[in-house]
């Protein structure tokens, strides 16, 4: 069916149909009111055309039944909620089949409710076809028409042609009222990653230590000396930072980028790595004895590659598998990794105690543009 | 002086009259009342993408009453014993409080954080419902565009969501944020300090994450949902064709009170199996991760399912930097973090938004279309769209790589070269494979419609060949043959489907229709009642 013959048609109507008239029933008004709405009703029937089957019945039992178990089952929520023992226990114990008991009895009873909707709607509501025309394209030629002499007239009105003074002064009012908008969050927000320096430096900074230099520590605070450190082994290292209560912060958030691995080598291995130190020159200096540490903070996006393979003298990042070689100054060796992990140089002072000589040479972590 | 009466029976009318009276509003009601809404499965998955949305409202504002965004370090002495002393932010705290010292707050924390992953899926599968069968061509172009804004919206809105614990997870995936926007050539570094407000993790993240994650996002995507359903109801559903189906009408049923029923219905089922998946499986039991430290990760550390499509394309980036001076001036690095998190997520906003203009290009079909296609019917379309998901998949799989290479004995490496490998041989095999299960399918409709419907039934001729009987689909001319054109609809293909079965008994344990004489009343009225041809 046409469209817009459909509409002419139901304007034609609209005089005829007299909506007082005793004879219409209440179908007859709704299936007027749904032709002035473009909708007519191809095929309606009632799903129980005799009423008080036994199939109707047992249909609106079964709606029934599952409004009930819905209010059921939300009783049991309550009821659960209020009286279940919810504390956390240690140990098993019926704490722990809080969460559960609340899930599913609330899952049940919105279930119940669910599905007893849906049957109703599928089961018991009159089966219908209903059609509705669709008013496709644009509007009338003659509505197009109007609307856009109207908005040229708006322009005719303001004058914008004749005035093109105001046209100029009023961008130039407000471009930098623009700019206000953005100027406090852009204004706000800005930190000069260079000031301080903050890509280039770490807690082993000796500038953190009034120039001194750092000591390497445990996640405690501790110091560590060669001997701490069993061969093949590794440990994961902090810089040795306290705060002005004495507290440890070296391994705190506030240093995110200098955990670092201590690694003792066996003695072959130690071999090999001092063989392959001249490919790096800044690293020639940075082992002590068969000892090496390298940032812990993955070159590719910043993750602990903490894995270590003892056997094949591997670091594995867990995140996306780049793989690096102790042995040769952690070069990546596998996976979207492009840069070695940086080497810390290290020393023993005359205390027995690991110290970073200095800071890291190369920016730690994953590289940035301004990165050489 | 008479009492006056109230009639309570004439109160509804005359309450009616008296709010219509002042809004005028009996028209525009009943044509709500009367808006016709096609029937199918597949529009339905939409609709659990706006019932989990609003489960994850509801869930969320009960969780923002307890959480606290704060990254101030505290120590714990809540009722988990396990963590007791250890030193944590406020945020992680906050969140251990809300699953062991708020009553019910684990079940919320739970179905807030499944009905955020189901809300990703039906997105996706519905997006893929939209574009298998041409829903999105004129006149649905924008809403396709918003469609695809409020996937990126949600995946944005669910990553701030899974970092604001602030357990060694999240805080592991905040910091490959930090290092993919690190990795955008020139501004990098300023935007990431800018952002965190200093060195990585700082103080401000968390608070910046949670007002966008509470206010500023679900704002913006209510906001594009509300016209999301607002361009559908003036633009009216896309229906399948079918008998008396065109392209100027809809053919349903009203929204009122048949659709809305059956919705509402569904609206409960959608939130009870979000409340069932909460109750009966774990999620994110951030107390068995710990809080975030920056030197601690574990093996298998794995994202929402909805971002590992991106951390499966980290993992397969070859190891490819671009270092350089600009203009000679100065050396600069370009990571190759940048390409599969920076450009690729990039295309897949701006290719997918430019499609419909693509093909309507291509195809030079400037019309506007309401009736669907069948996916075969438009094989190159199908067969792009294969493609395009096969390349998902392989990302998607690789995001759990390390995984599968655990489960499954495969080296870590050949998993990793398997996924570069496939990610560019499969989705072009995807592609032919997909186009020639297209015109292979469309071929046997034909064959159909002229052969008729294969019938199981063996016959042997006299001569003693063998032939199957075909079942035709319409009376055949003088000629002998079948005229019958294909009309986008399923052709029916067994006999089942024209008839050939009783209907079912109905009935659990014994049947409830043994009444003959009630049976034959029914359908004797039923026939009277039926005017118009059943479909």
């Amino acid at each position: 069916m046409s469209t817009h013959s459909g509409l002419h048609a139901a304007e034609a109507d609209n005089e005829e149909f007299d909506h007082t008239d005793p004879r219409l029933s209440r179908f007859d008004l709704v299936k007027e009111g749904a032709r002035r709405d473009g909708v007519q009703l191809v095929y309606y029937a009632p799903r129980f055309p005799v009423p008080g089957t036994r199939r109707e019945a047992r249909v609106v039992r079964a709606v029934g039944l599952l409004f009930f178990l819905s209010g059921l089952f939300a009783t049991a929520f309550v009821v659960a909620y209020i009286w279940w023992p919810w504390r956390y226990q240690d140990g098993s114990n019926l704490s722990k089949l809080y969460t559960p008991v609340l899930g599913v009895s609330l899952g049940l009873s919105l279930a119940c409710l669910g599905l007893g909707f849906v049957a109703w709607g599928k089961k018991l509501l009159p089966e219908e076809i209903a059609v509705q025309d669709r008013h496709d394209g644009g509007s009338p030629a003659d509505e197009k028409k109007l609307t856009g002499e109207t908005m040229l007239n708006m322009v005719d009105e303001l004058g914008i042609k004749r005035r093109p003074l105001l046209a100029k002064t009023a961008l130039l009012g407000m471009l930098p009222l623009g700019a206000v908008a953005v100027a406090p969050l852009i204004g706000g927000l800005i930190k000069n990653p260079h000031k301080p320096d903050i890509l280039f430096h770490t807690g082993w900074d000796p500038s953190l230590n009034s120039g001194h230099p750092i000591a390497v520590c445990r996640e405690d605070g501790t110091k560590i000396r060669p001997e701490d450190v069993s061969i093949g082994g590794q440990m994961t290292v902090f810089p040795g930072i306290f705060n002005t209560d004495g507290d440890f912060v070296g391994a705190s958030n506030d240093f995110a980028d200098s955990p670092t691995l201590l690694i003792h080598l066996r003695q072959d291995d130690a071999q090999v790595l001092r063989s392959n130190l001249v490919h790096v020159p800044i690293n020639e200096q940075n082992t002590w004895g068969n000892f090496v540490a390298y940032s812990k903070i993955c070159t590719h996006a910043g993750c602990p590659a903490s894995l270590y393979e003892q056997q094949t003298n591997r670091l594995l990042c867990p995140c996306h598998q780049s793989q690096f070689n102790i042995l040769d100054n952690a070069r990546p060796i596998f996976g979207p990794a492009t840069r070695r992990l940086p080497m810390l140089p290290l020393t023993v002072a005359d205390d027995g105690f690991f110290y970073a000589k200095s800071d890291y040479q190369v920016p730690v972590g994953p590289g940035f543009w301004e990165r050489p | 002086m008479k009492k006056p009466k109230i009639d309570l029976a004439a109160l509804p009318g005359e309450q009616a009259t008296a709010i219509d009276d002042r809004y005028q509003i009996a028209t525009p009601l009943r044509r709500l009342f009367n808006k016709v809404f096609p029937d199918h499965w597949s529009f339905l998955l939409g609709e659990i993408a706006l019932y989990s949305f609003i489960v994850l409202l509801l869930t969320g504002t009960f969780l923002a009453l307890f959480f606290d965004p704060s990254m101030e370090e505290v120590k714990y002495n809540g009722s988990y014993v396990p963590l007791q002393g250890i030193t944590m932010s406020r945020a992680y705290e906050t969140t251990l409080n809300l699953s062991f010292d708020v009553r019910g707050g684990l079940v919320m924390r739970q179905m807030h954080h499944w009905a955020a992953l189901l809300f990703m899926a039906a997105i996706v599968v519905h997006m893929l419902r939209v574009f298998f069968t041409g829903a999105f061509r004129k006149p649905r172009e924008l809403n396709w565009i918003i469609g695809i804004s409020l996937f990126w919206l949600g995946f944005t809105e669910g990553f701030a969501g899974y970092s604001l614990p602030d357990d060694a997870l999240s805080g592991t995936g905040l910091r490959i944020a930090d290092a993919i926007m690190l990795s955008i050539p020139v501004v990098g570094s300023w935007v990431t300090t800018s952002l965190f407000g200093g060195e990585f993790p700082g103080m401000v993240i968390l608070p910046r994450l949670y007002i966008l994650h509470v206010f500023l996002l679900p704002g913006i995507i209510l906001a594009l949902i509300v016209v999301h359903l607002a361009l559908l109801v003036k633009q009216k559903h896309t229906q399948w064709p079918g008998p008396g189906r065109t392209e100027h009408n809809v053919v349903g049923i009203r929204m009122f009170p048949a659709f809305s029923v059956k919705a509402g219905g569904f609206f409960m089922i959608v939130f009870a199996m979000i409340a069932l998946l909460a109750g009966l499986f774990q999620i994110n039991p951030i107390w068995l991760f710990g809080p975030y430290k920056a030197s601690v990760v574990s093996a298998g550390s794995q994202p929402d399912w909805y971002v590992m499509f991106l951390d499966g394309s980290t993992r397969l980036m070859p190891a490819w930097e671009f270092r350089g001076s600009f203009f000679g001036y100065g050396h600069y690095t370009l990571p190759p973090l940048f390409w599969p998190t920076v450009v690729l997520p990039g295309l897949l906003t701006v290719l997918p938004m430019i499609y419909p203009f693509l093909e309507a290009r291509f195809t030079k079909d400037k019309q506007a279309h309401h009736l669907l296609q069948r996916p075969r019917d438009v094989p190159t379309r199908t067969s792009l769209g294969a493609m395009a998901v096969t390349f998902y998949l392989v990302l998607l799989l690789s995001g759990g790589n390390d995984v599968i290479a655990d489960k499954f004995d495969i080296s870590l490496n050949a998993m990793t070269w398997m996924g570069r490998i496939g990610l560019l041989i499969l989705p072009p095999l995807a592609y032919w494979v997909t186009h020639r299960v297209c015109l292979g399918l469309q071929q046997h409709d034909r064959e159909v419609l002229a052969h008729g419907i294969e019938t199981g039934i063996i016959k042997r001729l006299p001569d003693g060949r063998f032939v199957e009987v075909h079942q035709p689909l319409a009376e055949p001319d003088e000629h002998g043959h079948i005229q019958l054109e294909y009309e986008g609809w399923v052709v029916p293909k067994k006999m089942n489907r024209v008839g050939a079965l009783k209907p079912t008994v109905r009935g659990f344990f014994r049947p409830v229709e043994d009444h003959p004489e009630e049976q034959e009343i029914e359908a004797a009225k039923h026939q009277e009642l039926t005017s118009g041809p059943r479909r």
